[in-house]
């Protein structure tokens, strides 16, 4: 996606009808158009035939393990926040088949899986999912190797973010950095307004793809007034947020107290579910299974989300490095607050609260990180003497 | 003077063991030393017996060994130059919990045990010079002990 | 940064079998087309995924003299499903490689310096590609030194190798055993003991250390004790694998990936972290 060649591109207002023509100009140009939709009581993502399958009129409220969708008192299109879905999912399908082998006379042939062929346009992506996409980007695109099933579904993805007019129950973007406004790598980001009878998105737009699709639809150009409006929500949802995480020191603070004794009480009410990092929008860990055929002749590998919650994650030589509860959850949450910095150069986590929300037992990730930064203690005990004791 | 006739003292100083010592402390010592020497085969002590004599090696390799009914002898350390053999001296009742056995032929300086203890007993510094060396030999053996104890090597590496 | 995708396994057959213990094989296998045919195609210390096709993959570490490049050599012990279909494949069968991946020992900087090996169980195998770069260029070191303990007599892994080895005159080998019965003449004890005994200048010494991180940590203390530089020792660690190319999150050591960082790591990089239970 790249920045538009111009830079005086001025924000255009699109209505509502005028958001029809956004999602049938994407699906003229071959996208398949992915967007939020409720099914089973939740927002999820999935394809999207028109505007109409767009929860108006929904909200959510949210909180440690709790959600429930809820009835607006206005037509809102995006009047929710991130449900458990995200789009992880279509960059990084949760199942995708890497290659299959046939046996071919004495030998063996291995064919890659094909690749989609059809590009994908998101409509809706938060501001703290341009943020976990950038995130996955430096993890699969961004090293020595380039993971290819995920190259060649981000390169050809269009997408248009929207900027968060409510905040969610559990999140924590604002101290993260990465919300309620949509900034970064997007192709069009649009702020909802839907007032006194006004309902309509102020469009900015961030890429060539996203001028040249913007110019095909039917808009004006937004006065400073919409501008400001737009600002005004932004910030409104910026203050309205009840979690945070410190900005700074949590790597050092959480690598200096891998022995806390936080992390035993912790795992006295986690469950080792998994699903904090299926929710995540950040959690790439993935394993393979290899198959075959009963007579051997055509075998396959299909690749599929793993988590460091399941016990066989760190098997070695008849058991698991990690077999406590304990040590699951002390991997989960320093690799996404700790070491991912050290590995892919930022933090893993973005704040968007889906790991507390859906987390059964209502773990908060930032009252975890709270909990050890009021009662450091230094691996090795908690009596500061200067020298740490030899085995 | 020729190496067969140098004196103890001598032999006793040129032992790292000792490294440190002061010379009045070697004199001391020295009283308590002979030189000894063993043929391949030949044991130094033997489990049961009463340990009033401890080894520092100078040449040749020893095997601290324990016989098991129907393993024959299961040998769990070998020593070699510069090493000490026999810690049992120590601490009553003094007795050999092992056999010691000569893998080559072997010299070594033999300590009489009940001269030494006898010493630090009655020069407590000298005795904390002793404590000091073996100490260390004596953690050293724990941890190694450790180790063998865990049989680590079931696990296969890079499987 | 290579075009080819990194996942896809290439189709080589096996070359040669040979059984080294009871459970534990080695392979000689072709290399991948797109390695070097001339020239070393992969360095000491790194590794392979090695598929059974329709069973699975795992890393296995090359074995093989890296100046034999017309052959990768990998040694194998059947522990699970993967590794012990690896271990029945003939010559004549094929097998999917990917690789090479991971870190190196480091011999260039170890040039001018003493060199003490240090290899506990099947560990030694990780380390018989150094051990053949160090003895082909021989000259180029101080005194090299390969200490190597395993459980029992029947458990050493390249006997006969070790014995000519040790036959040399330019490098000190020894060999010890946990517990030994019988006719065994050698070492019994345990390996990080050997270091005490060892002849080298701790202060221009690099340590190359493979084995059960047990056997490491205790190697590691040994080490520093006897004055060798944290920064001038290596060891190789082992997680689960199951990319190789630090993309599926499973070898991770505190902030490292295992097999992106490692497998072969200087100490003092893992030093903080080597202690810490379940990590």
């Amino acid at each position: 996606m790249n920045p538009p060649a111009d830079a005086d591109v001025s924000p255009a207002v699109l209505t509502v009808d005028g958001f029809q023509c956004l999602i049938d100009e994407l699906q003229r140009r071959g996208y398949r158009v992915i967007g939020p939709t409720v099914a089973d009581g939740a927002i999820v993502y999935d394809d999207l035939a028109s505007v109409d399958a767009l929860p108006r009129g929904v909200g959510d409220a949210q909180d440690a393990g709790r959600y429930r969708l809820t009835r607006r008192d206005d037509e809102a299109l995006f009047g929710y926040a991130v449900g458990p879905h995200s789009w992880k999912r279509f960059l990084n399908p949760p199942r995708l088949k890497l290659w299959s082998s046939r046996r071919e006379g004495d030998g063996v042939r291995v064919e890659p899986a094909p690749e989609p062929r059809q590009p994908l346009a998101f409509i809706g992506v938060r501001g703290c999912e341009l943020r976990a996409i950038a995130i996955q980007d430096r993890v699969f695109l961004g090293g020595r190797y380039v993971d290819r099933p995920y190259d060649v579904r981000r390169r050809g993805a269009f997408i248009v973010a929207v900027s968060c007019g409510t905040a969610g129950g559990t999140c924590f973007c604002t101290s993260m950095g990465s919300g309620p406004r949509a900034q970064g790598d997007f192709d069009l980001a649009l702020t909802e307004i839907v007032d006194a009878g006004e309902h309509h998105f102020v469009v900015e737009v961030g890429s060539d793809a996203g001028r040249e699709i913007m110019a095909q639809l039917p808009s004006r150009d937004a006065t400073s007034a919409d501008c400001r409006q737009a600002e005004r929500i932004v910030a409104a949802t910026a203050a309205s947020m009840g979690r945070s995480l410190p900005a700074e020191g949590v790597r050092e603070l959480l690598l200096d107290n891998l022995d806390h004794p936080r992390w035993d009480q912790v795992a006295e009410r986690c469950l080792s579910c998994a699903n904090c990092t299926m929710v995540c929008p950040t959690c790439f860990c993935s394993s393979v299974e290899d198959s075959s055929d009963l007579a051997s002749e055509e075998t396959a590998r299909e690749r599929r989300w793993d988590s460091c919650f399941t016990t066989d994650f760190a098997y070695l030589h008849g058991g698991s490095v990690r077999a406590t509860t304990r040590a699951r959850y002390r991997q989960w949450m320093t690799h996404k607050l700790a070491t991912w910095i050290d590995q892919f150069g930022s933090s893993g986590c973005v704040g968007c609260g889906r790991c507390i929300t859906w987390c059964p037992v209502g773990i908060d990730i930032t009252e975890e990180v709270r909990a050890i930064a009021a009662a450091p203690a230094r691996t090795g005990g908690s009596d500061h003497a200067d020298g740490h004791a030899q085995d | 003077m020729p190496t067969a006739m140098r004196r103890i003292d001598q032999i006793v100083r040129e032992h790292r063991f000792f490294a440190g010592l002061t010379d009045a402390d070697v004199d001391l010592i020295s009283g308590c030393a002979r030189n000894v020497a063993f043929a391949a085969g030949d044991y130094l002590c033997r489990e049961g017996q009463p340990a009033d004599r401890f080894f520092l090696l100078r040449h040749g390799r020893v095997a601290l060994e324990i016989a098991a009914p129907g393993h024959g002898a299961l040998t769990f350390q070998t020593l070699a130059e510069g090493e000490i053999v026999g810690v049992s001296w120590l601490v009553a009742p003094y007795r050999w919990q092992h056999d010691a056995r000569a893998l080559e032929p072997t010299r070594a300086i033999a300590m009489d045990a009940k001269c030494l203890r006898g010493k630090c007993d009655a020069d407590h510094d000298l005795g904390y010079e002793m404590m000091q060396r073996f100490v260390p030999l004596l953690v050293q053996r724990l941890h190694a002990t450790v180790l063998q104890a865990l049989d680590i090597y079931g696990d296969a590496h890079k499987s | 940064m290579p075009m080819s995708d990194p996942m896809l396994p290439q189709v080589v057959r096996v070359l040669r079998r040979r059984r080294e213990l009871p459970e534990v094989w080695t392979l000689e296998i072709e290399p991948a087309s797109d390695a070097a045919a001339d020239a070393p195609n992969f360095e000491p210390g790194q590794f392979n995924m090695l598929t059974a096709f329709g069973v699975g993959e795992v890393p296995i570490s090359y074995s093989g003299d890296p100046q034999r490049s017309q052959r990768w050599v990998h040694t194998i012990r059947a522990v699970g499903a993967v590794s012990t279909a690896l271990t029945r494949l003939r010559a004549g069968d094929v097998l999917g490689v990917r690789g090479p991946f991971g870190s190196a020992w480091p011999l260039a900087a170890a040039e001018g310096r003493d060199v003490l090996v240090v290899a506990g169980g099947l560990g030694l195998a990780p380390l018989r590609p150094a051990i053949y770069r160090l003895l082909a260029q021989r000259r180029r070191y101080g005194r090299v030194t390969l200490l190597y303990g395993t459980r029992s007599p029947d458990d050493i892994l390249f006997r006969r190798e070790l014995e000519r080895w040790r036959r040399r005159l330019d490098v000190d080998v020894q060999v010890t055993v946990d517990h030994a019965v019988g006719d065994w003449h050698g070492h019994v004890g345990v390996v990080p003991a050997l270091i005490a005994r060892a002849d080298f200048d701790p202060a221009r010494t690099s340590a190359l250390v493979c084995g059960p991180e047990v056997m490491m940590r205790f190697t590691l203390a040994a080490l520093r004790t006897a004055g060798v530089a944290e920064t001038a020792i290596h060891l190789s660690m082992e997680r689960n694998m199951k990319c190789a190319v630090g993309l599926c999150g499973h070898c991770q050591f505190g902030p490292t990936l295992v097999c992106r960082d490692g497998a072969v790591y200087r100490s003092d990089l893992l030093a903080p972290y080597l202690p810490i239970r379940e990590l």
